[in-house]
């Protein structure tokens, strides 16, 4: 245990996700010891972030105004909705460039343990979106995990009576790596998972 | 494949020890509590990722020191390989595999070793869970992929069991259940994998257990293994129903999983667990027609115990690309009488590599003494070819232990 405020400081970062106690310290003393580096920054952007930033009030991504760049777009086919759990998948799949459609962010996928149902997520908001047709195919792409795929599964059911197209991201092997490097399990669902070409 | 060299650092009551291993038969000699056992437990670790005796890592490390090292050679089809594993109290546990960063888990596909064990009579006379686990570890040896399926089908249990409590504590049904189908056909899909993988096997350890079976016992006892399946009414986990016999079903696994949890929707929301699939499901062992559980003797029981071992040796053998499993036999001799030990040693005979351990070095048959290693209080006090000629009551010093207290 430090002295007073240093301890503080450890605490209040350790009880970010991801920084165990060791990596707190070091955060904590790297910010005390290091002359160059001005915490006063990090202050500003910490207490505005909360202040500003929003949910999109369409699609749930994270914005500074009531809806989302990506919704304000009108280059953005408006036909195509892909639903990921979190804003943070939003940014991986723009990373890719491959998608040109709209969003849906669920935060989080179905999981009783967490006491996460159906109502928890933005579902309700999904459906209302597909009310005047416009929206032909819904991409879901939440993670190929067990919550992930219940979440996936739940949404089809749902959508079956719809008039949409549904499609699931295909999972497998991670992209740009060697399938020499993948590890059995991985590669081995791959091959479980395979599908027919041409 | 084999062993070529090992070295322990502070795991368990080893603080250093460097190991020479043999092809073919290497015996590991001393008195009781010197670590024989934890010698051969750290080949199983990397083996399997993880250890026979303890589901946590930390009771690996030597006590009072803060990380522990294994790092094992291994040679198989002329290749060596480096495996190297630290096990960490405070951190997360770091893998090299040929000196370059890899992972905990990657290390098992270039080590693959059959232990038997003392505790291997439970195979026999244990619960239900003893038999599932033997069952999934020879699956995930033979193919990989299966850790992903079981770990899955896990997943998807305790989410459903956890569903089905706060559908019972919250009394209301209907809104808290819109996913209750959703999980079911997980469970289903993922459980019916299961259920076929784990009768294959079974099916293909038929020939291989009764061949041990008659190898080990010297005689012919009939031994049988009839999967018990609760998608088929069984209730191994239910003592007053053990003699419930499944029919044999007809329909997919999926089918009759699919249904037979329909079947029970009403109970399980009364009671909030899953009451059928492959984590309540059992294999019986039988000898002359009746159960070996409850019915064999000591010794009947032993015998099954190690030929379902040399059963599972022998399969992993005919689908390996890497050579033969090594075997790990510890502590086994001590159980058996004469005949018995001159046949289990004569059915290991054939494999590349073998690891004895026991107390008493004459308990183990000739054959298997060509390297023998000695262990005292957590050293390797000699070891070599000197089968012929040493007095066993020598070779334990009057300091035994002091390097751990
Ligand atoms: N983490 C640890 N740190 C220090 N000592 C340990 C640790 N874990 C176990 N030991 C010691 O190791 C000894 C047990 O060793 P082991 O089980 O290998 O014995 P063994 O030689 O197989 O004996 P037996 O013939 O009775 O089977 C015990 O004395 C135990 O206290
Ligand atoms: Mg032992
Ligand atoms: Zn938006």
């Amino acid at each position: 245990m430090y002295e007073g405020v240093v301890q503080d400081l450890i605490d209040e970062l350790g009880r970010l996700p991801g920084v165990g106690p060791k990596s707190a310290q070091r955060i904590a003393f790297y910010i005390l010891q290091t002359e160059t580096y001005d915490p006063s920054h990090l202050a500003d952007v910490l207490t505005t972030v909360r202040d500003k930033v929003r949910f999109c009030e369409i699609c749930g991504n994270v914005t500074e105004q009531t809806t989302c760049s990506i919704c304000r777009d009108p280059r953005r086919d408006q036909t195509l909705i892909c639903v990921v759990e979190e804003a943070k998948d939003v940014v991986a799949i723009e990373r890719t460039r491959e998608f040109r459609g709209l969003y849906h962010v669920l935060g989080g996928a179905i999981s009783p343990i967490q006491g996460v149902g159906p109502d928890q997520l933005r579902i309700r908001q999904l459906m209302t979106r597909l009310a005047d047709a416009t929206v032909s195919e819904i991409i879901i792409a939440t993670n190929p995990n067990v919550e992930g795929e219940a979440t996936a599964a739940y949404l089809s059911r749902l959508l079956q009576a719809m008039e949409v197209r549904v499609t699931r991201l295909a999972s497998g092997l991670p992209v740009g790596g060697d399938l020499e490097y993948a590890d059995e399990v991985t590669l081995g669902r791959a091959f479980e998972g395979r599908r027919l070409v041409g | 494949m084999k062993v070529t060299h090992l070295s322990l650092t502070d795991f368990r009551n080893y603080q250093h020890a460097e190991v020479e291993f043999a092809a073919g038969p290497n015996l590991f000699v001393g008195s009781n509590g010197q670590g024989k056992t934890n010698l051969v437990e750290s080949l199983v670790y990397l083996s399997t990722s993880g250890s026979h005796r303890t589901p946590v890592d930390t009771a690996m490390i030597r006590q009072d020191v803060g990380a522990a090292v294994i790092r094992c050679r291994v040679e198989s089809e002329g290749r060596s390989v480096l495996l190297e594993l630290q096990l960490n109290r405070s951190s997360a546990n770091k893998a090299m595999l040929n000196r370059s960063a890899s992972k905990p888990r990657e290390l098992v596909r270039y080590l693959s070793t059959v232990l038997f064990a003392p505790e291997d009579l439970a195979l026999v006379r244990g619960e239900p869970a003893v038999r599932r686990r033997f069952l999934d570890t020879v699956l995930i040896q033979r193919a990989p992929r299966l850790a992903g399926v079981l770990a899955d089908y896990d997943r998807v249990l305790r989410q459903r069991n956890t569903l089905l409590k706060s559908a019972r504590a919250s009394g209301v049904r209907g809104s808290a259940l819109s996913t209750l189908d959703v999980w079911d056909e997980r469970l289903v899909a993922l459980g019916s994998e299961i259920i076929d993988e784990r009768s294959a096997l079974i099916a293909d350890l038929v020939d291989p257990v009764r061949d041990a079976y008659r190898a080990v016992a010297g005689g012919d006892h009939g031994p049988r293994l009839v999967p018990l399946l609760t998608v088929d009414g069984a209730q191994p986990d239910d003592d007053d129903a053990s003699d419930v016999r499944a029919e044999a079903a007809s329909g997919s696994t999926r089918d009759r999983f699919a249904s037979a949890i329909a079947g029970l929707r009403s109970r399980e929301l009364d009671r909030g667990v899953t009451l059928v699939g492959p984590h309540r499901d059992d294999v019986r062992f039988e000898l002359n027609g009746l159960p070996a559980k409850g019915y064999a003797s000591h010794g009947e029981s032993w015998s099954f115990a190690l030929a379902l071992r040399l059963a599972s040796a022998q399969l992993l053998r005919e689908r390996s690309t890497t050579g033969d499993p090594v075997l790990i036999l510890d502590d086994v001799f001590a159980e058996l009488d004469q005949a018995r030990r001159a046949r289990l040693a004569a059915s290991v005979q054939g494999y590349e590599q073998v690891l004895v351990t026991a107390a008493v070095f004459e308990d183990v048959p000739a054959a298997l003494r060509t390297h023998t290693v000695r262990i005292s209080a957590g050293t390797v006090v000699s070891q070599g070819d000197e089968s012929q000629e040493w007095a066993p009551d020598e070779i334990v010093p009057s300091d035994v232990g002091a390097s751990d207290e």
